[in-house]
């Protein structure tokens, strides 16, 4: 087996994609990680569906004692630090925020992700039931939709797939698949295979992957 | 003279009777959630609620901590219009989850932002709005859709209930709110939108003690107010240390 990317390192080369005051909204999971990769100097807003926007990095478990505040959480109900500049609002106007377009990307994890950049990622596997939470809304609206993830499910199962077999988030939102072999962009003539890990080749990212790729005549290696 | 202040939880939630609909400010954290109006309907004992709020209770996000989880344990549910209602942890599934797979609880979930509007909507006298999220998922289904600029939108109806439970900071006599922090999520809309909204507060103020450019609820849309009395016993499992950081 080809040694796949990190979840760090896919983080890292998510963070590639911010940019100097965009208003980023993180879905629970691997997309949480992105921030810990932000480039100095540069200013990201964070947004979340409980209310806030503009604050700091998670409470760590040294800090709990010190610094948790249950009036001070993010969507995952993490503690978070106050920034200056940070803001509340209500649950309405934070949705409001998302609907109206004004929330630059959105890193979202994934069950399945299809050809069509079709997303599937709020039914619990196996369980049946599931959490639609604000996932829905950010996959919809947000202006650019991230989706984050290991190429394969543990079995070795593809999670891009031709065609979702659980429920949609979202139909045609993806813009950008991130996973720990290869970078893809969802485009109108299909899946556009733009960076593989290193060490990887074109044709070793298509066997993991369900649907026919696209290669990018710029085809690189992924570079943080 | 008017006067929204009441002594007890126990009368504030006295006169909601069976079949009630009531809305609870609730996320993924104890956080605004309005934790001893909560205790005081399950000791009162209403049955055949329809119970609106983000989650369905006892989904065990940060820690075990008692929220409207205990009126599904009290069995009080028919409904709830929820959308985040299952635990994250299949190994801990809440009352609620337990109760909607058994078929003894009807289940009626949406996108947050859909739940969010719709409440809005039902305190600001609209009475239904088209939105984008849904479209081509589970959540279309029966609904009517319209396209506006190519986008095709949902028709979704605003939700109105007949008391509110929210979580407040401070008020002042006058029944004005202010919140702090994420605390704020889903009252400030939850109190616009029943009949008889009820605010638990930290502390209750003469009026003109507080700001009024940054009154976030007009005391119009407050009903009662209940200050807490802190109990070191209540909510049980929730750690003391994060709680007593709020005062």
């Amino acid at each position: 087996m080809k040694e796949r990317l990190s979840r760090e390192v896919v983080a890292m080369r998510i963070a590639k994609e911010l940019f100097d005051g965009a208003v980023v909204n993180l879905g629970i999971g691997l997309p949480t990680l992105v921030s810990s990769f932000v480039p100095e100097g540069m200013t990201v807003i964070y947004h979340t569906e409980n209310g806030a926007l503009g604050f700091g990095p998670v409470v760590t478990a040294e800090d709990m004692e010190e610094k948790a505040d249950i009036d001070l959480v993010n969507a995952s109900g993490q503690y978070v630090t106050p920034l200056p500049g940070m803001c509340f609002f209500h649950h309405a106007d934070s949705f409001a925020m998302i609907r109206g377009g004004h929330i630059d990307i959105t890193i979202l994890g994934v069950l399945e992700v299809s050809e069509k950049g079709d997303l599937a990622n709020w039914m619990f596997p196996g369980r049946g039931v599931g959490n639609i939470g604000g996932g829905m809304d950010l996959a919809f609206n947000a202006k650019k939709v991230i989706a984050a993830t290991e190429h394969t499910t543990k079995d070795g199962k593809p999670k891009i797939v031709s065609k979702c077999s659980v429920p949609l988030t979202a139909p045609e939102c993806v813009d950008l698949i991130v996973t720990d072999v290869a970078v893809i962009e969802v485009t109108g003539e299909g899946l556009l295979l733009r960076e593989v890990a290193p060490g990887w080749t074109a044709e070793e990212v298509q066997d993991l992957t369900e649907p026919k790729l696209l290669i990018d005549s710029d085809l690189t290696e992924i570079e943080l | 003279m008017l006067n929204k202040v009441v002594e007890t939880f126990e009368k504030a939630v006295a006169d909601v009777p069976d079949g009630a609909v009531i809305m609870i400010g609730n996320f993924a954290g104890p956080g605004g959630t309005p934790f001893y109006l909560i205790r005081a309907l399950c000791q009162q004992g209403a049955k055949e609620l329809t119970i609106i709020a983000n989650t369905a209770g006892g989904i065990g996000l940060t820690l075990d901590f008692d929220d409207h989880r205990i009126l599904f344990e009290n069995r009080q549910v028919k409904k709830v219009i929820a959308s985040f209602p299952f635990s994250t942890s299949p190994s801990r599934p809440s009352p609620a989850e337990k109760q909607i797979l058994a078929g003894e609880v009807e289940l009626e979930i949406l996108p947050q932002g859909t739940l969010a509007e719709r409440i809005r909507a039902g305190g600001a006298g609209i009475p239904a709005f088209y939105t984008p999220t849904g479209f081509g998922t589970v959540i279309e289904d029966g609904k009517e859709t319209r396209d506006f600029d190519g986008r095709p939108c949902l028709l979704e109806l605003a939700l109105k209930a007949d008391y509110a439970f929210v979580r407040a900071y401070k008020a002042d006599t006058m029944g004005n709110l202010v919140y702090r922090g994420t605390q704020r999520q889903f009252n400030p809309i939850m109190a616009t939108a029943a009949r008889v909204t009820i605010a638990e507060v930290d502390e209750i103020v003469d009026a003109g003690e507080l700001d009024p450019e940054v009154i976030i609820t007009p005391g119009i849309y407050v009903n009662r107010m209940v200050k807490v009395t802190e109990d070191p016993s209540f909510p049980r499992n929730l750690d003391r240390v994060f709680w007593a950081k709020r005062t």
